[in-house]
Formats: C-alpha cells, sequence, structure tokens
C-alpha cells in the first residue's frame, strides 16, 4: 500500500465534520490553530486527554474543527466553564480559546479570576483587535484612533494590554506571538501547555475583512507584514534605546514563575480537612463529636 | 450550622441545612456558587463538607462564573450544582438556557426574594415562578420542583438531582425566603433507603457515540469528557453528534427532543398534594409556605362546617395542568393565594379554561410579609 504523506494537522481534525470552515479568507485563524496542533502533536499529547473550550467568536469556532473533548459555550464564558472541567478532571489539559473580545470585554471578570487563583487552564487570546463575528465593532483592545463599525470617528477609549492584564492579575505564564511567526507561536504554545498554572498566550492575528475594511489594511499579506515589522523579542527589545521603543510590541514569553497552583491547592486542602479526627491520647477527640454538636 | 445526620431520629433542621443535607445524600461533587442572601448558608455549608469528601466546592467571581463551572463540571461527569437567589438567579439566566439546549444535568437552588432588581433581601417573596419557567431565552420545558416543609427542602433537593440525571437537563429548586432559614424538627431516612439515579452511560465504542442520538424515550446516554468519547458541546442548534446545524428538519428534531423528554414523562414529573380535596366545595391553591397558612386556615375552616381543600403543587414546572383541571371541576369556586402580583393565578385560569370556571378569587401579597392564615381564612369566608 502506498504511503500517502500527511500533514501533521490532519490526525487532529475532525474529517467527516463540518468543513469548511467559516473563516474568511487571510483570517489568522487557521494558521494559529495549526501552531497549536503542531505543539499538540510535538509534545505527544493524546487526544482523549485535551479538552478544548471556546466562548463566541471567529476564534471560538475552533473546537468543531478539531478531534478532542470540545465545547463551544456563551459569550465571554469559556473559562469559567473550563474552570468546572478542570476542577472535575484535573488530569485533562484544558485548553480556552477566546478572541480579545471574548475575553477581555465580556469575559473579563472570568479571565482576571482565573489568573488570579493560577488555575491550570492554557488560555490561547487570539487578538485581532475588532469583533470579527458580528461585523467589526470596537473592543477593548482596538487601539485609540482606530476605525469599527462603532466607532466610525476612531477610537476614544485607551485599549488593553492582554498580557499586561494577565501578569498584573496573577497568572504565572505569560506570553505574546503573533500569527506571522509561526514558528515561535508553536514553541510559546508547546511551553504554555507544559506550564503548571494559569498560562495566557496573546497571539496578535489579523482580521483583514473587519477590521482592515474600517482601517484601509485590507490585504491580509500586508497585515502579516505590519505583525512582522512592528513587533520586537523581547530581548530584542531590550537593547532597544528608550526613544526607539516607541510604538513597538514585545514578543516572546514576557513572565514565567513558579508559584501555588489552584489544584493542587484545592487537593492539599481536601487532604487536610479529609484526613479522619485525630485521638488525642486522653481518648477525647480534638474536634468536638457530632453529640456535641447536635442542635 | 448542624448538618449531623441521624436518620431515624428527630434532629432540628434550617431549609437552607436540609437543601445542603440533601444534595449531600445525592451525591453532589460540585458546587460552584456566589454568596447572595437568602441562599448563603447552602454554600457555607458545603464549603466545609464537599472537600472533606474529596469532592468540589468553588466560590467563583460571580453568579454568571458559578452556573458556568457547574456546567462545565457536569460535563466532565461530576454531579453538580449552585444555589442563588433572585438577582443571581437572572444572571444565571443565560447559562441555564445553555445547560437546556445542550442537554448538562445540574441542580439550581432558587431561594426567592422579594424584587424586583436587589428588591428585599430579607424577605420572602414568590415572584421568581414566571422566572424560573421563562427566565431564559428561547422556548424549552424546565422542571422547577416546591418544597413547602424543611424535610421537603430535603427530599425535594434529592428529587431534583435525579431528575436532573434521568432526563438530562438542569433542574431548579424554587424555595421561599422563610423555608430557608427557618428551622423545623425533621426525621430524615436511613441513606440506604434512598433512591439516587445516575445518568445512563454509553456502552457503545467511541467512534459509534453521538451525544445526542434520538431514541424513543428522547433521553440518550451522556458521556463525559475524559472517558474515551470525543465530542462537541455547543449551546448553538445541534445535529445529534452535537455539531452546529442550521438545517431546518435538524433544528426541529432537536427543539422537539427537549420538548417530549419532559412531555411524555408528565406522570413521572408531576407531583402535586391535595389537601381535603375529597368533597371540597372551595379549593384553595398555593405552593411553599402560603400553602403551609392555607392548611391552618383550612383546617380552622372546616371546623366551621366549611368544605374548603388545598391543592399543593410540588413540581411547579411543568404545570400541573390535569391534575388542577380534573380536582377543581367539582369545586364552586377557587381562592389562588401566592406572594406575588398574580403569577400562578393565569396557570390555574389557563388550565380550567378560562372562562368556564368564573369564581375566581386571589390572595396577592408583596410586601415581602407571609399571607396568614387568618388573611386565607378571612378570603374563605368571604367566598362561601
Amino acid at each position: 500500500m502506498r504511503n500517502i504523506p500527511q500533514k501533521v494537522i490532519h490526525q487532529y481534525l475532525r474529517h467527516d465534520k463540518k468543513f469548511p470552515h467559516v473563516w474568511c479568507a487571510g483570517c489568522g485563524n487557521g494558521i494559529i490553530l495549526g501552531d497549536l496542533l503542531r505543539a499538540i502533536y510535538n509534545l505527544g499529547l493524546e487526544k482523549d486527554d485535551i479538552a478544548m473550550v471556546s466562548g463566541i467568536g471567529c476564534s471560538s469556532r475552533m473546537p468543531v474543527y478539531v478531534d478532542f473533548n470540545t465545547l463551544h459555550t456563551t459569550h465571554g464564558r469559556a473559562i469559567a466553564f473550563a474552570t468546572g472541567i478542570k476542577m472535575a478532571k484535573p488530569e485533562l489539559k484544558v485548553i480556552v480559546i477566546t478572541g480579545d473580545g471574548d475575553a477581555t470585554a465580556i469575559g473579563g471578570n472570568h479571565f482576571i479570576h482565573a489568573a488570579r487563583r493560577n488555575i491550570d487552564l492554557t488560555i490561547i487570546v487570539i487578538n485581532n483587535n475588532i469583533y470579527g463575528m458580528t461585523g467589526g465593532q470596537c473592543s477593548p483592545t482596538t487601539p485609540i484612533g482606530k476605525f469599527a463599525t462603532t466607532a466610525p470617528y476612531g477610537s476614544i477609549e485607551p485599549n488593553f494590554d492582554i498580557c499586561e492584564l494577565a501578569k498584573c492579575a496573577g497568572a504565572s505564564f505569560v506570553a505574546r506571538s503573533t500569527a506571522y511567526h509561526t514558528t515561535e507561536t508553536r514553541t510559546i504554545f508547546e511551553k504554555a501547555l507544559m506550564k503548571k498554572g494559569c498560562s495566557v498566550v496573546e497571539v496578535i492575528s489579523q482580521c483583514p475583512v473587519s477590521y482592515g475594511k474600517m482601517n484601509n489594511t485590507s490585504s491580509p499579506v500586508k497585515m502579516l507584514e505590519m505583525q512582522r515589522d512592528g513587533t520586537l523579542m523581547r530581548e530584542a527589545y531590550d537593547k532597544l534605546p528608550e526613544d526607539k521603543r516607541q510604538g513597538k510590541i514585545i514578543r516572546g514569553i514576557l513572565y514565567d514563575i513558579e508559584k501555588p497552583e489552584f489544584i493542587d491547592q484545592y487537593q492539599a486542602l481536601v487532604d487536610r480537612v479529609s484526613k479522619p479526627i485525630q485521638v488525642k491520647e486522653s481518648g477525647k477527640t480534638s474536634k468536638p463529636t457530632s453529640q456535641e454538636c447536635e442542635v | 450550622m448542624s448538618t449531623d445526620r441521624h436518620a431515624g431520629k428527630p434532629i432540628l433542621l434550617q431549609g437552607n441545612a436540609a437543601v445542603a443535607l440533601g444534595a449531600l445524600d445525592a451525591g453532589v461533587q460540585f458546587f460552584g456558587g456566589y454568596p447572595i442572601t437568602p441562599s448563603t448558608e447552602i454554600a457555607e455549608i458545603l464549603s466545609e463538607e464537599l472537600p472533606k469528601r474529596g469532592d468540589k466546592f468553588i466560590q467563583m467571581e460571580d453568579e454568571i462564573g458559578s452556573i458556568a463551572s457547574v456546567l462545565g463540571a457536569s460535563i466532565a461527569g461530576l454531579k453538580a450544582m449552585t444555589a442563588t437567589s433572585g438577582p443571581g438567579f437572572s444572571l444565571m439566566q443565560e447559562n441555564i438556557g445553555f445547560g437546556m439546549e445542550a442537554e448538562i444535568p445540574c441542580v439550581i437552588v432558587d431561594v426567592q426574594r422579594g424584587g424586583p432588581s436587589t428588591g428585599l433581601p430579607t424577605s420572602p417573596a414568590q415572584g421568581d415562578i414566571m422566572q424560573a419557567r421563562w427566565g431564559t431565552h428561547g422556548d424549552h420545558p424546565v422542571i422547577a420542583l416546591y418544597p413547602d416543609s424543611i424535610l421537603e427542602c430535603y427530599e425535594l433537593t434529592i428529587r431534583a438531582f435525579n431528575l436532573a440525571e434521568k432526563y438530562r437537563t438542569p433542574v431548579i429548586l424554587l424555595m421561599d425566603e422563610v423555608l430557608a432559614h427557618m428551622r423545623e424538627s425533621v426525621v430524615l431516612p436511613a441513606k440506604d433507603k434512598l433512591k439516587i439515579i445516575r445518568r445512563i452511560k454509553p456502552n457503545v465504542p467511541p467512534e459509534w457515540y453521538k451525544h445526542y442520538k434520538n431514541n424513543p424515550k428522547y433521553i440518550s446516554p451522556v458521556a463525559s469528557f475524559g472517558e474515551g468519547y470525543r465530542f462537541h458541546i455547543t449551546g448553538l442548534t445541534h445535529d445529534e453528534s452535537g455539531f452546529p446545524t442550521n438545517r431546518h428538519d435538524e433544528a426541529k428534531d432537536m427543539m422537539d427532543r427537549l420538548l417530549k423528554k419532559i412531555t411524555d414523562n408528565l406522570d413521572d414529573l408531576i407531583q402535586i398534594e391535595p389537601f381535603y380535596m375529597e368533597d371540597a366545595e372551595i379549593a384553595i391553591f398555593a405552593a411553599g409556605v402560603v400553602a403551609r397558612s392555607a392548611k391552618e386556615a383550612i383546617l380552622q375552616a372546616r371546623k366551621k362546617g366549611i368544605k374548603v381543600g388545598l391543592i399543593r403543587p410540588l413540581t411547579i414546572w411543568p404545570f400541573p395542568d390535569q391534575d388542577v383541571e380534573d380536582m377543581l371541576e367539582s369545586t364552586k369556586a377557587v381562592i389562588i393565594a401566592e406572594m406575588n402580583q398574580g403569577q400562578l393565578i393565569n396557570e390555574v385560569k389557563r388550565v380550567t379554561k378560562y372562562g368556564q370556571h368564573n369564581r375566581f378569587y386571589r390572595i396577592q401579597k408583596y410586601n415581602g410579609l407571609v399571607i396568614t392564615p387568618e388573611e386565607i381564612l378571612q378570603k374563605i369566608a368571604e367566598v362561601a
């Protein structure tokens, strides 16, 4: 039998399911999904051991296409659903796929609290600076002065730095990449997936159709080039003089520390309180018995 | 807060504690919640008890996160619940709808308080009856139970879990604030006497498994994440494998299944308590604590020779249409007593073919106080 060469990602896609996908031509979501699947392949993770959870938005349609335990939730709530899954089955590798609007607008509360708990989730925020699925409304990451269908005169609101937000809220692994830098993205995904704790990876992506059309950059190639030219690896950025840093976005692993993880802490609590009541030498228990407690 | 369990011996128990005990005895494995008066004791007790058993408790950042975590835990195979009150119940509605659409078993306790908005946080009201039925968007049936005693808080919590697991759906336990915070002497059944239902698991190879496979009973076996069945769950209209669909026939099939698994099983779902209804000329329709006042009023009225009885739904949704209609057929008048501006009265009118039974009387109280036996007695005297 002839050996047909297959791409790595094919073994993770649901061949018989809902293709073609919903994404527009030129979108970064497919590139990023490819990076994620290659990272999963490189790590040798079992499909059964992965739960992929998403909210609502273009990127949140990703779970439909991949052969894992997949869950497509309500807008902004992916992290909260994922928290329940992770607590129920700590052995699962729980990956949250979310967009900038989903994660930092409607889901902002869950995002910061997952980071605060440092719960072992891999949260991938695909940031295209716009609400793509609803047709190009401004998001908390739309830069000041940029246009959106709901910011026809240019956005006047300062935008979130997703990585800073995650770091300050308590995530133990924070990184940024772009759809252009696929090898870097894959490597970062590998590290994020293996990190015990809340890992947040922001991947800057292009939305030529909704963001581009409003902001004069409707060429996907041009947008990818902007990702290439507008970002710098952390090491390179650190070497730049202050005046040349203006407007540059830092890529790479921005923050990676060891700190107590929520599921571990919960298990430690269970171990502590589920122990049988210690019997003191006098024969009396250290805790009041049920009879003594009776009302 | 005592949660000591003495089967066969009377213990003094608070309503919220009875719910927590019922949940523990039903085998709850996950509680995700956010504190809100008057439901907090349920979370407090479970935060103490669940870790002792190796089970999971988490205080989430808000009610939306709470119900989301509960659904997530249930998807991963745990018996899961949350408890809240009016404003929190409102916040949960979108995700309760997700649970209905995606057919995820879980229990939501709503200890009702005065409203609208933050209303009367520490006072009783029965204003969420329609929220339990129609709170989330779209249309689908709902199972909601309504206890009137502390023992029933315990029993109906277990029943709520059993129905959630059996019918693969969120189940709502509606409670009155009075019930949540009052204490009563109760005798709990022995644990081994309890009937505990668990969801049906698939017995087909993973590649054959369909998460929403239609069958004559409309309830398909449910696999959990991490068991080797890889499948997709979405809040979008989906086909039987769980994938989003826009096909009109598949959309209808899904909606029909949600409806029929309830409407085909009314005999199993409906519980109703008739009280002195055998020869009643006047009927009172009331739920929860109002039914307790009604019972007292009936006993007093009966002493005066007035033939009055009570119909009390333990299952408030689906509404016990047939039973209420049958029982009211032989009565001359019906008094609907409720702590709101009139939610149950329209249901009773609906099932008695509005207009044919023209003697409807109402007691509606929404000032944060309970309807007293005297008020009901007065109305009985007026009607008789």
